[in-house]
């Protein structure tokens, strides 16, 4: 397989972080802004920033169209924190005009922890992950507070009621994190995104495969 | 969901990491001054990544003389009650009792600003005990680097607050950033050199020039009143804007909100940066920051 192209939403937000995380994994990436950029990536991250402020930019940038159309389409898709909030189907505290990209099943509460005197560091299990805990930087992060059939809960940390809620969530090929693997240094939930387009391509190379056979 | 486990890992707050992270997540956005709740409702429709929550705006703070302090807490509340995104506030250089009464209000980012009469002539706050991240102005490399030394998270040009005159942002960023690409090609001995010059710790301009870059981000704060004037800053070098007195003395305060923060974005796109300064109405009237009677921009050391 040739090195995938992997779009960064760069409305705003750590997308110089994410960049370098799949550079180092070998994939090419390229900066996302403007709906043509869209036309060439196999996979897309949608980084850590402040959710409305991308959700009005999705807007005036005219990228959500075509966004929503590759979501539908099956388009790889890694959310971080602001990206987690953007790609869940509903959102609790957050505003009433602010884009839901809906392509995981999920409801999440945005800054569930508290203010960023709350913030935090720690250590993570994540389900599918080899090896040590994945440290996780938690900033002003959102919450999963319900999750749909199709989805699948990786990981899980205690929220302030003390109740274990999710953090890290896929359904099909897109993936969802509360926290910021792409500030931790630590690779390995972006190599579980890139196997998730290169799974994609696979399943997409077979299905044209089997269309051109009579 | 069950209830929590004891095995759950210890959390840490206030890390560098933590501090830092939260500068890296406003890259690429507008931090805009708000003086009501109103105003701030009308940054975040706007796509403001933040607010600076303040009783007046530099422009006022100049007219009005006398001693510029902390906000009344009442009104900060009153801001953060009123939005989803992260509220900042100001304390005077170097009075810590001002930032400690900021963090217990839970403001997201305390801002150790020159726009404020300073409280202490020669000393900055010690800003590593706090939980709560501090940004700090800055003219120029050394003492950018003397406030991350003393914890500071996130840097800011000075600029000249209340101008709407972008020079001295334009100055103070090219003095930062073009030391820092000099000290890039600095030898290891040379290093010595530039910490002597630059006033700085050994081993912070060290850490820069095996980087090339801050250990903290760079925004561009101090005139900034137009689309252009963002976009100008942004292919400088900057990270971020933080617009003061540019969209409330403006007009139009909410086409003006939206118009920096598309620039901020689209910075390296002239079309965009056209279309959304087109029929734009005003910009704040401001004076030329040679012919202001008090220079913020030389308060702090």
């Amino acid at each position: 397989m040739n090195a995938p192209t992997i779009g960064v939403l760069a409305l705003q937000g750590d997308v110089r972080e994410h960049r370098r995380m799949l550079a180092g994994l070998g994939a090419t990436t390229v900066e996302v802004r403007r709906p043509a950029d869209l036309s060439c990536v196999d996979g897309l991250v949608i980084p850590g920033g402040e959710s409305t402020a991308i959700s009005v930019l999705l807007g005036t940038s005219g990228l959500l169209p075509p966004l929503r159309a590759r979501l539908a389409a099956g388009m790889p898709t890694l959310g971080t924190c602001a990206g987690m909030i953007l790609l869940a189907g509903e959102v609790v505290d957050g505003r009433p005009d602010q884009e839901r990209l809906a392509a995981v099943d999920i409801t999440v509460r945005r800054n569930a922890f508290g203010r960023q005197v709350d913030s935090f560091e720690t250590d993570l299990d994540v389900r599918g992950i080899e090896g040590p805990p994945l440290h996780a930087v938690f900033i002003r992060a959102p919450l999963v507070e319900r999750v749909g059939h199709e989805v699948e809960v990786l990981a899980e940390v205690p929220g302030r009621d003390g109740v274990r809620r999710p953090v890290v969530c896929r359904q099909g090929p897109v993936l969802v994190a509360a926290f910021h693997p792409e500030l931790s240094g630590d690779a390995r939930l972006h190599r579980r995104f890139l196997g998730l387009v290169g799974g994609a391509e696979a399943a997409n190379a077979a299905a044209s495969a089997s269309r051109e056979e009579p | 969901m069950r209830a929590m486990a004891s095995s759950d890992t210890p959390r840490r707050t206030g890390t560098d990491l933590v501090k830092r992270g939260l500068a890296e997540m406003l890259r690429g956005g507008v931090i805009m001054d708000v003086v009501t709740a109103s105003e701030a409702k009308v940054a975040e429709d706007a796509g403001a990544v933040a607010v600076m929550a303040l009783e007046r705006v530099p422009a006022d703070i100049r007219r009005d003389g006398g001693v510029a302090r902390m906000s009344d807490p009442a009104l900060i509340e009153g801001i953060k009650a009123a939005v989803t995104i992260p509220v900042m506030a100001k304390a005077r250089i170097g009075h810590f009792a001002e930032a400690q009464v900021l963090q217990s209000l839970g403001v997201d980012y305390i801002d150790e600003s020159e726009v404020l009469t300073p409280a202490d002539e020669a000393n900055h706050i010690d800003k590593w005990g706090f939980t709560a991240p501090f940004v700090c102005g800055a003219t120029n490399l050394g003492e950018a680097l003397r406030r991350i030394s003393e914890g500071a998270a996130m840097i800011r040009s000075k600029g000249e607050a209340g101008t709407g005159d972008i020079k001295e942002a334009v100055r103070h960023l090219r003095s930062v950033l073009g030391d820092i690409r000099s000290v890039t090609q600095a030898d290891s001995a040379e290093i010595y050199g530039w910490a002597k010059q630059l006033q700085a710790p050994v081993s912070l301009v060290a850490e820069l020039a095996e980087t090339g870059k801050l250990p903290v981000p760079l925004f561009c704060a101090g005139g900034i009143a137009t689309p252009a004037d963002a976009a100008l800053v942004m292919q400088l070098g900057a990270e971020a804007c933080f617009v003061g007195s540019g969209i409330f003395k403006s007009s139009d305060p909410a086409r003006f909100a939206r118009a920096i923060v598309e620039a901020t974005t689209h910075f390296q796109d002239p079309e965009i940066v056209a279309k959304v300064s087109r029929g734009l109405g005003e910009a704040m009237r401001g004076q030329e920051s040679v012919a202001v009677e008090t220079r913020l921009s030389e308060r702090g050391w």
